[in-house]
């Protein structure tokens, strides 16, 4: 009745291309229509709603109890907690929950792909935020993380006794901010876009409430990525400072037009964005919260972390610097390349040394941050496309190899050593192959993405004539082959002789038709990347602006 | 070099590589429950690509060596300058032919200790990546079938290895991979400053940066040494050789036999194609350091090998001397030696595959490869015994043999170029027989006792699958004049590009003027008969002209 009075009279709005905002509306309406719905609409009879509450409360006891205990003494989980002793019913909510947040993210996806149609970039709110092809290509990367991600939740949630629909909602706010962070057109949204995404973020690390290192995952993070983020704000003050402008395209003209003869602010204000940024894409040595956090934090939690949080950051780098910035290069390429080298070896020895597949993976994810850096410090539009390309690349092997971690990783999340993973060859050869191939595939071997999406970076870096930064690059990659390696003698190549052949080791793990599917995309995903690149190859290229 | 398409079956050289790898995948889809029908499957498919290389062979045109024939071209990343880009010439043509032959020898002689489906899927990729390395001739797609053979040669050693297999493995990938690191870096900033010297799009195509040359003098001694750091570690040249005992030996037989007889000439195949052809001047300017580089590996790798109690480890070292005979041959830098370091890749894979074929026989009946506590093998078992003793002296390089054809002309060349380093590599030879026969009287001379009194001799099926290797290793060592006639006119195109493209290099000849012109020279060495001794030939077309003490 209302709407139908609302429509007669004549209202001025302003003029905002709404279908063009739908990857960031999509995700964001999304998540709060499952908000409202989870909050509001009992989906299941009164019993059960009580004893979900019961059973968040019960975590919250756990988590307050295990605070106050030594991390030794941790308490066992509850037998009525764990999974497997939870009625069927419990499963079907999370179901919805993940269907849903899988469906908007697959919408999100069309409508990227219908806007990537359109000729024109989408402008809205007075410039502030552009969908341009560079924008909408890490939105598809975003949200076809969370979508890659999604299938595994229900049975993950339901095993580890994580709320499905709390994570669904973070998930898709967090996609939203993401968005808004390529898209931001501005400092100040991208400084909303950040913190929407951040924040979301920081509560998904915490949300395994029965494990310490969940909630100290969920701390680290938000202590450290505050931190992080009042660098981020003092560097747009500065840079604003300096140039009178937030606006990204602003300062690039502000600073193609005029030279700033006295630049201490500008190089300040640099500086701390470079700070700022650098700790969202954990590049070293901001990186230190990286590895507890991805290792504490829900596995499917690490999977979007490592693909949809760091394409987020890494155009956020992108937009500040190789675009607004871009005229003062080579102030900031000396910075990017320090920064480079350090991710780089970092990642790949810190991820050689660990004896824990999470954190392999981690600190693996940490020197692929590296890689992209290579891309970032070439600051031409070969290095833009390569970052883009990596970044599309990398995203479904993260998902893939975190998914496999989360299906092994028992009922607490916690098993992830590479003694869980001893004989997987025979006990799951399905598994083992999915794993090895996107193993390889972060190894940069031939025929996967992960091969293309170094030669890409490497090119960029080469034609950019940072000859020593590809070098490094490259050797890197050989040192972080070696943690890949272990992880599969681990699988393979251990005699049964080798461990304790405890019965959980002889146990086929569940791997559910979620979790599959999502380990069979990622895998095909992976090697037809590697196959023909040309496709992604010419979207990035697009993107990029080639 | 321009190129030639096949007109009767375009696609032969594609087909060649593509035929393993889809019989890979069939195995990988078969059901698990069949387990006899995967050593078929893969026999198939590793069959079908040995006849396909056979009719290539027959097809090759051997008048045009020098020129890539069977060329095809298809695009593959159009955006990045890549593609699809295979031909075989003179220099790949035996090496393209012996891996495919190869292949499904070791396939039938060994079988799967256990686990058969992924070892022969395992197998197959590995055939499909050599035959890959060899044929390519795009930059990017030959790094991309150079690094590949790592996975399955990996999987295959820590797989079903023996020993300290995992160790092995990773110790040969991480190497590999090191090596091959640089290159690909290499290869990128080659591209670039190609492009960006000749203008137009960025291209990987071999031939067309090759034929160019248009990088400044350091440069390319840079790139060049980024290129041969991943060939010498491949090849394996004397200080980064150090993975190749131990992956060598933990390896199981086929793993060793692949190995030996393919793998390590993807990097001396790699310093031809990639270094001479890419790099003439840095090639000049490097050569004194590689066959430096390839003499201690000569003397080293026979010291070593005399100095072992393993027998597998000893023809593993052995592989060491002789991969040094063929760098000094390559960098010896004239037709003679180069001819004779290509012949040599196929001879030390017919031979070194044989030997690690046979170990891997012994290994199977005494389950030891201790040469200490083998002994008298030559009472129960002399078929097996003169099978060895065969590929033994071709190891060695007994005149009438095939390792006495390529050595003699690698010595040649060498003594032309770089005297006293042929001097010593000659010393090689000698220590080659001597660890060789040292090894032979203790494994099979002497008085049988115990289980080595037992051991059953040749099997059928063994016997089958050494008959090609004999008969490849005879046929070489008497007539090789078919082998040499396809190989030399590609070696004098490389050698001519050299020439071409050094100021102030001519071709170390014997006794013959640098000033005397490129068609003498062309002339005199042509009608050269390379299978021993002919060096006099030279002299009489050098005598034409007025000689100078060099």
């Amino acid at each position: 009745m209302m709407g139908t009075v609302l429509a007669q009279l004549p209202v001025r709005t302003p003029s905002v291309d709404w279908a063009g905002l739908l990857p960031v509306l999509l995700p964001a309406a999304g998540a709060l229509v499952l908000l409202m719905v989870r909050s509001l609409v009992p989906s299941r009879p009164g019993g059960r709603a009580g004893r979900r509450a019961k059973q968040v409360h019960t975590g919250e006891a756990v988590a307050r109890a295990a605070r106050e205990r030594s991390e030794q003494e941790r308490e066992e989980p509850r037998p009525d907690a764990s999974g497997s002793h939870l009625p069927a019913q419990v499963l079907v909510p999370a179901v919805l929950d993940a269907v849903w947040t899988f469906a908007v993210a697959v919408a999100g996806l069309v409508s990227v792909a219908v806007l990537w149609q359109r000729d024109a970039d989408v402008e809205a709110f007075g410039g502030q935020l552009v969908m341009d092809r560079i924008a909408l290509f890490v939105a598809a990367v975003v949200l076809g993380s969370v979508a890659l991600a999604a299938p595994t939740l229900p049975r993950y949630c339901r095993r580890v006794g994580v709320a499905s629909a709390e994570l669904c909602v973070l998930a898709l706010l967090a996609a939203a901010g993401a968005v808004v962070m390529a898209g931001a057109a501005d400092l100040i949204v991208l400084f909303l876009g950040l913190e929407t995404m951040s924040i979301a973020a920081y509560v998904m690390a915490a949300l395994n409430l029965r494990r310490l290192e969940s909630l100290e995952a969920g701390l680290k993070y938000f202590v450290l990525g505050a931190f992080s983020t009042a660098f981020l704000l003092f560097g747009i003050a500065l840079v604003y400072g300096a140039t009178g402008t937030t606006n990204l395209d602003g300062i690039a003209g502000y600073l193609d037009t005029y030279i700033v003869l006295r630049d201490g602010m500008l190089l300040a204000g640099l500086a701390m964005l470079l700070v700022g940024l650098g700790f969202k894409v954990a590049a070293a040595p901001f990186h230190a919260w990286a590895p507890d956090t991805y290792v504490g934090a829900p596995t499917p939690v690490t999977a979007l972390m490592a693909s949809a949080v760091k394409a987020a950051g890494f155009a956020a780098l992108i937009r500040v610097f190789v675009e607004a910035l871009g005229t003062r290069a080579d102030d900031w390429r000396p910075a990017v390349f320090a920064l480079a080298c350090a991710t780089l070896a970092v990642g790949s020895v810190l991820a050689a040394v660990q004896s824990d597949a999470k954190r392999i993976l981690a600190y693996s994810s940490i020197s692929h941050a590296g890689f992209i850096l290579v891309g970032v410090q070439a600051a031409s539009d070969e290095g833009v496309a390569a970052v883009l390309f990596y970044l599309a690349a990398y995203a479904p092997v993260a998902v893939g190899s975190f998914t496999v971690v989360a299906v092994l990783s028992g009922q607490r999340d916690d098993r992830t050593g590479l003694d869980t993973l001893a004989g997987l060859g025979t006990r799951r050869p399905a598994l083992a192959l999915g794993l090895t191939i996107l193993l390889l595939a972060q190894a940069g071997v031939p025929f996967t993405s992960g091969f293309v999406a170094k030669f890409s970076v490497i090119a960029a870096a080469v034609e950019a004539r940072s000859y020593w930064l590809a070098v490094v690059a490259m050797v890197s990659a050989v040192v972080a082959a070696f943690a890949y390696l272990r992880v599969v003698v681990a699988m393979y190549f251990r005699d049964p002789g080798d461990e304790a052949d405890t019965a959980e080791q002889a146990s086929k793990p569940a791997i559910g038709i979620g979790a599959g599917a999502v380990i069979v995309v990622a895998v095909l995903l992976t090697v037809a990347m590697g196959v023909v690149p040309g496709v992604l190859e010419s979207l990035s290229s697009t993107a990029a602006g080639l | 070099m321009s190129a030639l398409a096949s007109t009767s079956f375009p696609a032969a050289l594609t087909v060649l590589v593509l035929v393993p790898a889809a019989g890979a995948l069939v195995l990988l889809a078969m059901p698990r429950n069949r387990p006899d029908l995967f050593k078929p499957v893969a026999l198939v498919a590793s069959a079908t690509s040995a006849v396909l290389a056979v009719w290539v062979l027959a097809e090759f045109d051997a008048g045009s060596a020098a020129v890539f024939q069977f060329w095809q071209q298809y695009e593959w990343i159009s955006g990045w300058g890549v593609s699809w880009q295979v031909g075989v010439d003179g220099l790949s043509l035996f090496l393209v032919v012996m891996t495919a032959l190869i292949f499904p020898l070791a396939i039938v002689g060994v079988d799967a200790e256990h686990s058969p489906k992924p070892y022969y899927a395992w197998m197959l990729v590995l055939e499909a990546g050599c035959l890959g390395t060899f044929l390519a001739l795009d930059l990017v797609m030959f790094f991309v079938f150079f690094e590949i053979v790592l996975v399955p040669m990996y999987f295959l050693i820590g797989g079903w290895g023996h020993g300290r297999r995992a160790y092995a493995a990773i110790k040969f990938f991480l190497f590999t991979m090191f090596g091959s690191a640089l290159m690909l870096v290499a290869i990128v900033a080659l591209a670039f400053l190609h492009s960006s010297a000749v203008g137009g799009a960025v291209t990987f195509d071999l031939t067309a940066i090759a034929e160019s040359q248009v990088l400044a003098t350091n440069t390319a001694r840079w790139l060049f040494l980024a290129f041969a750091l991943a060939f010498a570690v491949k090849v394996p040249l004397f200080p980064v050789h150090t993975w190749l005992p131990d992956a060598h030996t933990n390896a199981p037989t086929a793993g060793s036999v692949i190995l030996a007889a393919v793998m390590l000439k993807l990097g001396t195949y790699g310093l031809v194609r990639f270094g001479l052809y890419l790099f003439p001047e840095a090639s000049v300017y490097f050569a004194p350091l590689m066959i430096t580089l390839g003499v201690i590996g000569i003397v080293y790798g026979a010291i070593a090998a005399a100095m072992q109690r393993d027998l597998k480890r000893l023809v593993a070292y052995s592989s060491v001397a002789h991969l040094g005979f063929i760098v000094i041959g390559t960098f010896a830098l004239n037709t003679e030696g180069l001819t004779g370091g290509v012949l040599q890749m196929v001879n030390h894979g017919v031979s070194t595959g044989a030997l690690f074929l046979l170990v891997g026989m012994i290994y199977e009946r005494r389950h030891s490869r201790e040469i200490s506590e083998l002994g008298g093998l030559q009472k129960p078992a002399p078929l097996l015994a003169a099978v060895f003793m065969v590929v033994m002296l071709s190891s060695v390089g007994l005149p009438g043999l095939n390792g006495f054809v390529g050595e003699l002309l690698v010595l040649l060349g060498a003594f032309n170029a770089h005297r006293w380093w042929a001097v010593v590599a000659a010393a090689g030879v000698i220590l080659a027989a001597v660890y060789l026969l040292w090894a032979y009287q203790r494994v099979f001379h002497g008085p049988a006792s115990g289980a080595n009194a037992e051991i059953p001799d040749l099997r059928w099926r063994e016997g089958l699958v050494m008959v090609p290797f004999v008969a490849a290793i005879v046929f070489m060592g008497v007539y090789p004049k078919p082998v040499i006639e396809r190989i030399e006119p590609a070696v004098d195109a490389i050698i001519a590009h050299v020439e071409d493209n050094v100021s102030g290099f001519a071709e170390p000849v014997a006794d013959v003027h640098p000033s005397v012109s490129l068609e003498d020279l062309a002339r005199s060495t042509g009608k050269v008969e390379h299978n021993g001794g002919d060096s006099g030939d030279h002299s009489g077309g050098g005598a034409e002209h007025s000689e100078e003490g060099g």
